[in-house]
């Protein structure tokens, strides 16, 4: 399990500065960590940001990366997120393309997924959907069978469940 | 009481003074004026004009390798600040303690793409410990602390160089001045302690073990952890092997010295490290040119790794008992809990392996052998110069030639290679320290990269020495194209090199030559008497002498060339 590749979460709390995104996303180029995706929000406090970074690699390289954030003098704190119970969600929009005839079928899939229709135009159809990567991964791949005409997803957020973090 | 209002440039040389700066190397330009005019009415800074803005990071850095203190440049905004990038990578790649100050753009024009306008805090952020852009009014208000806070970032954990771009308007502008509050800066943190559990656990490991060796790196050097490490080794009778960075950490004539590993280090130090089943790492970082084949390297060794960057544990090599502390105190830590070890037959094993396989070159070119001309450095000067060097086979016949007795004696831009660095280091580490004799030894390739702080060194009155091991080739890539590459020689070929002699007269420092191996010593003995200004020998030595022993990059210790015995070189 350590030694295995896998999506890893780690959120990184830094202060509120000029540039601190740079700092961040370029110490994880330079260093050849790739980013699978990235939150980056503000917090309950009004000098700390916190991003959320996704990265595919194993347990040594997760710790080697968390290691290496916390060096940057604007990082205040690096939770790893590998070992703790937590809830994560991401927010999709996805627009599809549906003949009228469609719109029913269309309709009780979002049902399934708990998606909301949040846009209607001529020919278009906007989903809205909340939820964890695999489930959202799981209703795009069923979008795919209409005509996705864009989409955009927020980058996955998370919180330690409970008193912790 | 009301707050006192001062201009930015003079609360940055105010807190120069609360932090012991007496000279800094810089050069002006538009940007920076705001700094010089505050300076002309500073009576205890110095600034030196170096020819060069890298000529002025480097000999910052030297300063600080051997003085132990922050070293401190300056240049001015856009090129002046670009020049500078080298030496911040230099001075980055080995954690020299640093703070570079560089004017900046007004406020107003910052982003504009203004004249002389460069984006230095963004060229810089991964060559520096961190920096500061002086433009948000919370940086303004709180000025001088910022400015504390560089210096305090530059040495505390591992140490950097800190840079601070300051625009024109904020250093010419109002600041309130603000007295000093260390415990207060953005950032402070006590100093970790190493966990009682860890030191035990490493008292242990060396108390067992059978085949202990120490490898110290550069953590040593910036620590000041010599004595420590001394007492380690001998206290428990462990060979230390040193890298480059901690030449003169441990003393090299030492019986117990096992001298430096690696690509080019000494075969006996390699195949200590092989054969260990214990390595006690102290701030050493496991670079490629030490490893090589990171899976075949010391594989029986258990590791104990002390090193005051927590990152650096377990980044390359995996430890038993990590230890992310100073090196001085964990060592000092270890001492105290480690019982007494004998002397045992591991360490008469490789007191042989250590005659039996000494450093040796073959002098039989018709020109002499630059080795020899280390060795005659050496001993002409008593093994007591502080070292600087350039890159190339030069460093690394420094490195082997050279032993030295004592900590911050040695310059050489090891993480990073940089040609060049060696002479602005010389003019760094004689304003550092006057009284020493100081010693760049050069290739004839990298002392053409700064050349001009010639001119910095005869205005001082600097009495360096620049020995010039003259092959008339960028010699390491040309050994590299005779061993890897079928001697296919590629743009290596340095006819055409300057005459050094009447180069050194025209910067009026002295100029000597020396081509025969009868004049060695006369030469160098007559360099030695020179006191008031630099002096540069041109020794002309064989054209295709090759660094030995060597490790193929990647391989391990199995794939060793040794030095060549006698007659059987190519
Ligand atoms: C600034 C810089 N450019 C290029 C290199 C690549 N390089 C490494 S050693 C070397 C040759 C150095 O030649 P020289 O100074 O004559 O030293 P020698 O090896 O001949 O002793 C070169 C070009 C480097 N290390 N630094
Ligand atoms: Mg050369």
């Amino acid at each position: 399990m350590t030694e295995m590749e896998m999506q890893r979460t780690i959120s990184v709390l830094v202060k509120n500065r000029p540039r601190v995104l740079a700092r961040v996303a370029g110490l994880f180029a330079r260093r050849g960590f790739n980013i699978d995706s990235l939150a980056v929000s503000t917090t309950e406090s009004e000098a700390i940001s916190r991003m959320t970074v996704a990265t595919t690699c194993d347990l040594p390289t997760l710790r080697q990366i968390a290691k290496q954030v916390l060096k940057l003098h604007d990082v205040v704190r690096v939770i790893d997120h590998s070992e703790s119970n937590i809830v994560e969600r991401e927010l999709c929009l996805i627009k599809v393309e549906v003949e009228r005839g469609q719109r029913a079928e269309l309709i009780s899939l979002c049902d399934v997924f708990r998606g909301d229709i949040v846009d209607i135009g001529n020919g278009t159809v906007m989903v809205q959907l909340v939820g964890d990567k695999d489930k959202i991964d799981a209703f795009v791949d069923v979008m795919a069978d209409y005509e996705i005409a864009e989409m955009v997803r927020s980058g996955k957020i998370v919180l330690d469940r409970g008193g912790q973090g | 009481m009301s707050q006192e209002t001062v201009s930015g440039a003079q609360a940055l040389l105010r807190v120069f003074e609360e932090e012991n700066v007496d000279v800094f190397f810089g050069y002006p330009g538009g940007a920076v004026i705001p700094i010089y005019d505050a300076l002309y009415d500073a009576e205890n800074i110095r600034g030196v004009l170096p020819r060069h803005e890298q000529g002025a990071a480097h000999a910052a850095d030297a300063y600080a390798r051997v003085t132990g203190k922050v070293g401190v440049c300056m240049a001015t905004s856009g090129p002046g600040a670009c020049n500078l990038v080298t030496g911040l990578a230099t001075a980055y790649m080995d954690s020299v303690p640093m703070v570079a100050i560089t004017g900046q753009v007004k406020t107003n024009l910052v982003g504009m793409d203004s004249f002389q306008e460069a984006d230095v805090t963004g060229i810089t952020i991964p060559i520096t410990k961190h920096n500061y852009l002086v433009k948000e009014p919370y940086q303004i208000e709180r000025f001088p602390d910022l400015v504390r806070e560089a210096f305090y970032l530059a040495q505390n954990g591992r140490p950097g160089p800190v840079l601070i771009d300051i625009p024109f308007d904020v250093s010419a502008g109002p600041i309130a001045w603000a007295e000093r509050n260390i415990k207060a800066l953005d950032g402070y943190e006590e100093p970790q302690v190493p966990a009682e559990a860890d030191i035990d656990r490493a008292a242990e490991l060396i108390e067992t073990s059978e085949r202990p060796v120490i490898m110290i790196g550069g953590g040593v050097a910036s620590s000041d952890a010599h004595e420590e490490i001394r007492e380690l080794a001998e206290k428990c009778n462990i060979s230390v092997v040193h890298t480059l960075m901690a030449k003169g950490c441990f003393p090299e004539t030492h019986e117990l010295s096992m001298g430096m590993p690696g690509m080019h280090g000494m075969s006996y130090a390699s195949y200590a490290i092989q054969n260990a089943d214990l390595l006690i790492v102290i701030g050493a970082r496991f670079d490629d040119r030490i490893t090589g084949d990171l899976s075949r390297f010391a594989p029986d060794a258990d590791v104990i790794h002390v090193d005051i960057d927590p990152a650096e544990i377990d980044k390359v090599r995996p430890a038993s008992v990590g230890i992310a502390a100073d090196a001085k105190t964990a060592t000092a830590a270890i001492n105290e809990t480690v019982g007494r070890r004998e002397r045992g037959e591991w360490e008469d094993h490789l007191k042989q392996f250590k005659t039996e396989h000494a450093l040796a070159y073959s002098d039989e070119d018709e020109l002499m052998a630059p080795q020899f001309v280390v060795e005659k450095l050496y001993e002409v000067t008593g093994g007591e110069a502080i070292i600087t060097t350039e890159v190339g086979q030069n460093q690394m016949w420094a490195a082997q030639y050279y032993p030295l007795e004592e900590p911050r004696r040695w310059c050489s831009s090891g993480g990073l290679g940089t040609m060049g660095y060696g002479h602005p280091a010389a003019v760094g580490a004689q304003i550092g320290r006057p009284d020493d004799l100081v010693v760049d030894i050069a290739g004839d390739g990298s002392i053409q990269m700064c050349m001009q702080e010639l001119t910095t060194g005869v205005i001082h009155n600097l009495p360096y020495k620049i020995i010039i091991l003259n092959n008339s080739y960028l010699g390491m890539v040309r050994q590299w194209q005779d061993m890897f590459f079928n001697k296919r020689y590629s743009g290596v070929d340095l006819h055409g090199n300057p005459d050094f002699v009447k180069l050194a007269e025209a910067h009026g420092a002295v100029g000597l030559r020396c081509d025969e191996r009868e004049s060695v010593v006369e030469t160098l003995e007559q360099a030695m008497e020179v006191e008031d200004r630099p002096v540069m020998v041109d020794f002309i030595v064989a054209k295709e002498e090759n660094v030995f022993p060597m490790i193929p990059a990647g391989q391990s210790f199995d794939e060793i060339i040794e030095c060549p015995i006698g007659d059987d070189t190519e």
